[in-house]
């Protein structure tokens, strides 16, 4: 395994090549040779970063401070005192106020080590799950008693708002308006539904908060119906997910022995109720409308939206749809309040956010981080580097509807703005890194694999797109594709996002969008040389199986 | 429907219990066809002619969800079924060659049954345990981190 310790990246925009760049990357190699820091050190040249007044600068990870203009008798006292001794070399900061363009963001960095910061794993195999004496020391249902007695429901709601929670399960709407609308909402009935039906590829942070802190969600669910004025919840959980049904059920025993649920919470006149229903493999229904259907013992098939469920949700009653890791977020923010929530992530993005790190990296695994952090960051920090010291090529998001992030995106910030403009998005919290032994076609094959065999059926673009996508994808690994295979997928792509009924439909061509819009080469050599160059395609030049 | 051999019987009797178990109730349809699944390993067409009628809801509502869900079987399968992944971070940690050593140990295809009722093969999207990818599950059983040559060990487990 071939992990670094730090990692200096040396601006190479052409006005730092002007002003002696490879002059300061040259310095940097002999200086990290003489201190004998190569082994811990990665030096690597940057070129997507334009900052003309400081050029040419430096950053170092993980504190991602920046240098600037360094020259090349800098480095010497750079190293010493930074990379050697582990301390900021003050004088050669670049001014932070003045810092514009792609790189702003460092400066709203809020502390400068993005060490792991644990809101919603705080408790995930510290305690024991099915102990609720453990959850009640570790401030168990505080901040229920808090909002129970302490706090209107309209300022429940407010509070949620002022924190600037979005929404973890993908689309990141925010918390604070949704439950503002089934709040506002007319009916004698309401109901919260926690969404567990966890199934983008690549992601269980939900199976591991479910498992590691079942008592969290409860106590969540159940401000969540203080505040819109609900009476009773289910939680819809993957049928795969057995270990967590389990200690859910015991949760909800524990939690009603003691009086934090059913009958007249804490003494006072609110009473809740909560129901497990557990799904029966669909991956359609995580997405809410379907996942209403299927609690009402129907095929999961998404409603066409409006109304939505904040209206007509579960028999047709006003219903809040909450993913597992949202609702994990509002028990801490009900006890320290939206400010102190506030402080972690940056300005357009609150609070933590949960990865799933799989692929071609040393670590794989889960972890909570402050919203923000690049993608380089995540993998020589916490993923301990590419596996053998490989290239990354590129990394895919949010599980199949995410998107595919080729890798000189990897210093954009993951916060919802920073991808929106960037024109990719952070879906489910998957991070699939891939290195240059993957190859793009193959990849959108599974990806698009996936879709096409979990597509409801119910509309047509959804169902002929995905399955006609896979035919092409197919036909371009084989080395039989065609230059008009290529306008087809772009038109699949286009029309799946335009025409599908749900989530599911318009996000399906996302992976060939990015294919197409940032490794269309790869793809051509495919069709034209009829080769595939990360060497995964059999090009048998066979006619394709028609599944 | 007429009631005839035992195995009829039998099917009848799983079927009550389900509907009983969840005291009848239309919207509690999916947690039934999940007991009679898990009790019979699928859900045979005598048991949905029964359910339908306790419910009272069409036999085409019934086929539809049960047909809808990738959990539930309306074809008897083999002994045991394998689930392998297929999806995304599965399949680039190496899990296509796993999959052909797994269709060629076993010598059936995705979908398929071994001609002495053994094995059911089937693909499945992600089972949530992709840090340890390639995975299957045999039965309740998940394997993880599988390489090609484990396949065998592992088959060999199951009577």
């Amino acid at each position: 395994m071939k992990t670094k310790r730090s990692m200096v990246l040396v601006s190479n925009d052409p006005a730092s090549q002007k002003k002696g760049a490879s002059e300061v990357y040259n310095q940097f190699s002999k200086e990290l040779a003489a201190f004998n820091l190569s082994d811990e050190i990665s030096l690597t040249m940057v070129s997507d970063i334009h900052r003309d007044d400081i050029a040419p600068f430096v950053i170092v990870y993980p504190e991602a401070v920046i240098y600037g203009p360094v020259k090349p008798e800098d480095v010497h006292h750079l190293v010493e005192e930074h990379l050697y001794k582990g301390r900021i070399a003050v004088d050669l900061k670049a001014p932070t106020k003045q810092l514009t363009g792609p790189i702003s963001w460092i400066a709203d960095r809020k502390g400068t080590l993005p060490a792991e910061q644990r809101i919603v794993l705080e408790r995930a195999g510290v305690i024991d799950p099915d102990s609720i004496e453990e959850y009640v020391i570790h401030d168990g249902y505080t901040a229920l008693g808090k909002a129970l007695t302490e706090m209107t429901p309209q300022q429940v709601i407010n509070e949620i708002k002022e924190s600037n929670l979005r929404g973890r399960g993908g689309a990141g709407f925010p918390t604070g308006s949704k439950w503002g609308f089934v709040a506002s909402a007319q009916g004698d009935q309401k109901y919260v539904i926690c969404n567990a039906d966890e199934s983008e590829p690549g992601t269980f942070k939900d199976r591991l908060i479910l498992e590691g802190d079942p008592h969290s969600i409860i106590e969540s669910m159940t401000i969540a119906a203080y505040a819109v004025d609900a009476s009773e919840g289910y939680i819809y959980i993957r049928g795969e997910y057995s270990l967590a049904q389990t200690r859910l059920v015991n949760a909800i025993q524990q939690a009603k022995e003691l009086g934090f649920l059913g009958e007249n919470i804490f003494g006072t006149d609110f009473s809740f109720d909560i129901q497990i229903h557990a799904g029966a493999g669909a991956y359609i229904c995580g997405e809410e409308t379907a996942l209403i259907e299927s609690i009402e013992g129907k095929r999961g098939e998404p409603r066409p939206r409006p109304p939505y469920p904040t209206t007509n949700g579960l028999w047709n009653k006003p219903t809040l749809v909450n993913n597992v890791e949202t609702l994990a977020n509002i028990a801490p923010i009900i006890r320290n309040g939206a400010a102190w929530f506030n402080a972690y992530g940056n300005p357009s993005s609150a609070g933590t956010k949960v990865y799933t790190i799989l692929g071609d990296v040393n670590v794989t695994g889960l972890i909570e981080v402050p919203m923000g952090i690049t993608l380089r960051e995540v993998i020589s920090i916490y993923a301990k580097g590419m596996k053998n010291g490989a290239k990354l090529k590129l990394a895919q998001t949010g599980g199949s509807s995410g998107s595919i992030i080729p890798a000189d995106l990897q210093d954009v910030p993951m916060d919802y703005d920073s991808f929106a403009k960037a024109g990719v998005t952070m879906g489910s919290g998957a991070l699939l890194i891939c290195s240059d032994k993957t190859c793009v076609v193959d990849l959108a094959k599974v990806l698009i694999n996936f879709f096409r065999f979990e597509s409801c059926g119910k509309c047509n673009p959804c169902r002929i797109g995905n399955q006609r996508a896979y035919q092409i994808l197919t036909k371009i690994s084989e080395g039989l594709g065609t230059e008009k295979d290529l306008a087809d997928l772009g038109d699949i792509s286009k029309w799946l996002y335009e025409m599908s009924n749900c989530g599911l439909g318009q996000t399906a061509g996302a992976p060939l969008k990015d294919v197409m819009s940032h490794f269309v080469n790869e793809v051509e050599a495919h069709i034209n040389q009829k080769e595939c160059p990360a060497g995964v395609c059999k090009m048998s030049g066979t006619m394709p199986a028609q599944k | 429907m007429t009631v005839n051999t035992k195995q009829d019987r039998d099917f009848i009797k799983t079927a009550d219990e389900a509907v009983d178990m969840y005291h009848a109730k239309k919207e509690e349809l999916i947690p039934i066809l999940m007991k009679v699944n898990q009790d019979l390993g699928y859900i045979p067409k005598p048991v949905m002619e029964h359910i339908s009628s306790r419910l009272q809801v069409p036999q085409s509502h019934l086929y539809s969800v049960a047909t809808f869900y990738h959990m539930f079987f309306t074809e008897q399968t083999g002994r045991h079924v394998i689930k392998f992944c297929e999806s995304a971070p599965c399949h680039v940690a190496g899990g296509r060659e796993v999959f052909d050593a797994l269709q060629e140990d076993l010598g059936i295809s995705p979908g398929g049954t071994s001609d002495d009722g053994k094995w059911t093969l089937m693909t499945t999207s992600c089972l949530g345990v992709c840090a340890v990818g390639p995975v299957m599950m045999v039965d309740d059983d998940i394997y993880g981190n599988l390489t090609p040559d484990q396949i065998p060990d592992i088959l060999a487990k199951y009577e």
